[in-house]
């Protein structure tokens, strides 16, 4: 067929130019242009460069929350990853078993995020929360408001309650799909359990729990509402993590153009660790392996 | 190896079955003799894999048992009753290498390393798999999977029988063609009890010294290739074995005569003695290959309109419509094609009766 020589195809695709534009580019470009300038007012500007970035990389209070977001993200990936899998493997296969726990996963999905971090704050409380008060009279001291330990506790707990039924419901339509004939087959060759998990199960997971993986980290390095909501970043600074100090920078001090370039190595990051598990997740076991 | 034998087996995936309908399996009662060639064949829905899956032991029967030299293992795992079986669509350990791969039925059993390495590299080398034996399976192509699957089954030394549910549905016609041969020479080679699931009677035909032809949940006959083809037990075998399928025409016994709506086909003495005894729907059956076709009336033909030719390569098939009835035959190439009206003599010693769809005998 020949081929035709026009410029329509520019035109069929200005929709999705004009609609990316306005999503991504032209916020994006504002950061940028903040991130390189002093903005007094309307009219009052003066380019100074690099310095916002020299400033906030040198700033020990970022440093400290990066840190504190990168443990943070290792945990939830630590725990909630494992802890969805299993429970997809332990979930009915047929029945009414199937939508009852579907449901059931779901719930915690389905609640806004700055009430997840009120349930949580009133679940904790000594006084009058389930968890708080249980726990207490086992003993145990338990406040989140004063230790910085409880109050990392009480977080990834809830984070955990919060998040791991995704990774669950992603796992569990990863195992459905897998035809019978290799859990048959698998029967024939005398595999145990274990081997069926280790060389049928995860290998065919490998897409699904990638994505997990994936939005997983964004999300949990991007987190802000609940941790804001049940402890403000406190006590001390031991929960505040990057989107909560970028938010004092920017919005707290006013200060616009270290808070842009703030958010720019913010996104980079991101950006890069993604990549980075991206590539791990669909090299691995993908050798020419003896 | 083992011989293999189903005793009143009747199979239902109902929990509470109640008529002849709700049942896979009606009633199978037959064995497979240990080092032969088996094809299983039929068409799609008639109960051949839910069989297989009931001799290897995936699927427990509703009724009945299965015995393996004379044990019963009815209620033995794959695993113990030591089967070997290949499925439709080749079933790979996608993250191993293929040496993995075959090396991994005898892992799981504890078979020792030096054991495992030598029975590898002689599976490997039967299924021309040597020079992939370090490659990742996953990247292989279709034929090279399923000759994966099927050495999986090999490397066994010890299976009681190689079961296949049509495994070549998924590989390119003519790899298909040197697969096959493959199989049969390691059949010949080994001599596994083998019994092969398959739809395709090319397949059976070639590959299996019995083949079993079932129909609706039930073995309608057991026989030679050869004697599927000239004695169908029942109108569905003659149906389904041949291409095109026998003619079957709806008769009245008169003596000697068969007469299809005034049309009369003499038959031999023997099948009209036969033909006094038969009760019910009552029809003639000849394969379309043994009718002889003329362009001018002969002595003892009768006449049919011809309504068609197709041309099929290496020979034609030629419809007619003889007093009302469809009826096909098979015209060597350099036969000539009659225009409109073909006369059709009988050879009486190719004549078959049926009474209720089934061989009068």
């Amino acid at each position: 067929m020949e081929k035709l020589e026009n410029n329509k195809a520019w035109f069929l695709i200005s929709p999705v130019i004009v609609i990316v534009a306005f999503s991504a580019i032209i916020p994006l470009m504002t950061v940028v242009n903040y991130s390189v300038q002093d903005i007094f007012g309307p009219g009052e500007r003066v380019f100074v460069g690099l310095e916002w970035f020299k400033q906030v990389l040198h700033d020990y209070r970022l440093h400290d929350a990066l840190w504190r977001q990168f443990l943070f993200s290792g945990l939830v990936l630590l725990f909630e990853m494992p802890l969805g899998i299993g429970i997809a493997l332990m979930m009915p296969k047929k029945g009414w078993g199937v939508s009852a726990s579907l449901v059931t996963l779901a719930l915690p999905l389905l609640i806004p995020w700055n009430v997840i971090g009120t349930i949580w704050i009133v679940f904790t409380r000594p006084d009058i929360g389930l968890f708080g008060y249980i726990i207490n009279n086992l003993g145990i001291p338990f406040d989140h408001t004063a230790s910085p330990t409880d109050a990392w506790v009480t977080l990834m707990l809830m984070e955990v309650w919060h998040w791991t039924p995704l990774v669950a419901l992603l796992a569990y339509a990863g195992l459905r799909a897998i035809p019978e004939a290799y859990y048959q087959a698998a029967k024939i060759d005398g595999a145990s359990a274990w081997a069926v998990f280790l060389y049928i199960q995860l290998p065919k997971m490998r897409g699904v729990l990638t994505i997990a993986v994936l939005l997983r980290w964004m999300d949990s390095f991007l987190i802000y509402a609940e941790p804001y909501v049940l402890t403000g970043g406190g006590p001390g600074n031991s929960t505040t993590f990057l989107s909560i100090y970028l938010v004092k920078v920017a919005v707290g001090q006013f200060d616009l153009g270290p808070g842009a370039a703030f958010s720019l190595i913010y996104f980079l990051i991101i950006l890069l660790f993604s990549w980075l598990f991206y590539q791990a997740l669909q090299n691995v076991g993908k050798g020419e392996a003896r | 190896m083992a011989r293999i034998t189903l005793e009143h087996i009747a199979h239902s995936y109902y929990p509470n079955p109640q008529e002849p309908e709700d049942y896979a399996l009606k009633h199978i009662h037959t064995s497979w003799d240990d080092g032969g060639a088996y094809a299983l064949l039929g068409p799609s829905g008639c109960g051949k894999t839910t069989m297989l899956n009931i001799i290897s032991g995936l699927l427990a029967p509703s009724e009945g048992k299965v015995l393996y030299d004379g044990q019963d293992v009815t209620l033995l795992t794959p695993e113990k009753r030591n089967i070997a079986q290949v499925f439709q669509f080749p079933v790979l350990y996608d993250t191993m290498t293929v040496y993995n791969n075959l090396a991994f039925p005898l892992r799981n059993r504890g078979v020792a390393a030096n054991e495992i390495e030598k029975k590898v590299h002689e599976v490997a080398e039967v299924l021309d798999l040597s020079e992939y034996l370090g490659k990742r399976a996953a990247n292989l192509s279709a034929d090279a999977k399923q000759k994966i699957s099927v050495g999986r089954g090999l490397v066994r030394s010890d299976v009681a029988a190689i079961l296949f549910d049509e495994p070549l549905t998924v590989i390119d016609p003519q790899l298909k063609w040197h697969l096959r041969r493959k199989l049969k020479e390691i059949q010949q080679r080994f001599h596994h009890t083998l019994i092969y699931v398959t739809h395709d009677q090319v397949e059976a035909l070639t590959l299996a010294d019995k083949v079993m032809l079932m129909y609706e949940g039930e073995i309608v006959q057991t026989g030679s290739p050869d004697e599927l083809f000239e004695n169908p037990q029942h109108k569905f075998v003659g149906y389904f074995i041949g291409s095109p399928g026998m003619n079957f025409l709806p008769c009245r016994l008169d003596g000697n005569l068969a007469r299809i709506n005034g049309a009369a086909i003499p038959l031999s003495d023997e099948m009209a003695a036969l033909g006094q005894k038969t009760k019910g729907k009552t029809e003639l059956g000849i394969r379309p290959m043994y009718l002889e076709v003329h362009e001018r009336e002969t002595a003892g033909s009768v006449a049919a309109q011809v309504t068609g030719v197709e041309d099929q390569g290496s020979f034609k098939v030629l419809s007619m419509t003889l007093a009302q009835n469809p009826i096909k035959a098979r015209l060597s190439d350099s036969q000539p094609v009659p225009e409109s009206t073909a006369w059709l003599s009988f050879p009486k010693e190719k004549i078959k009766l049926y009474a209720d769809e089934r061989l009068v005998q």
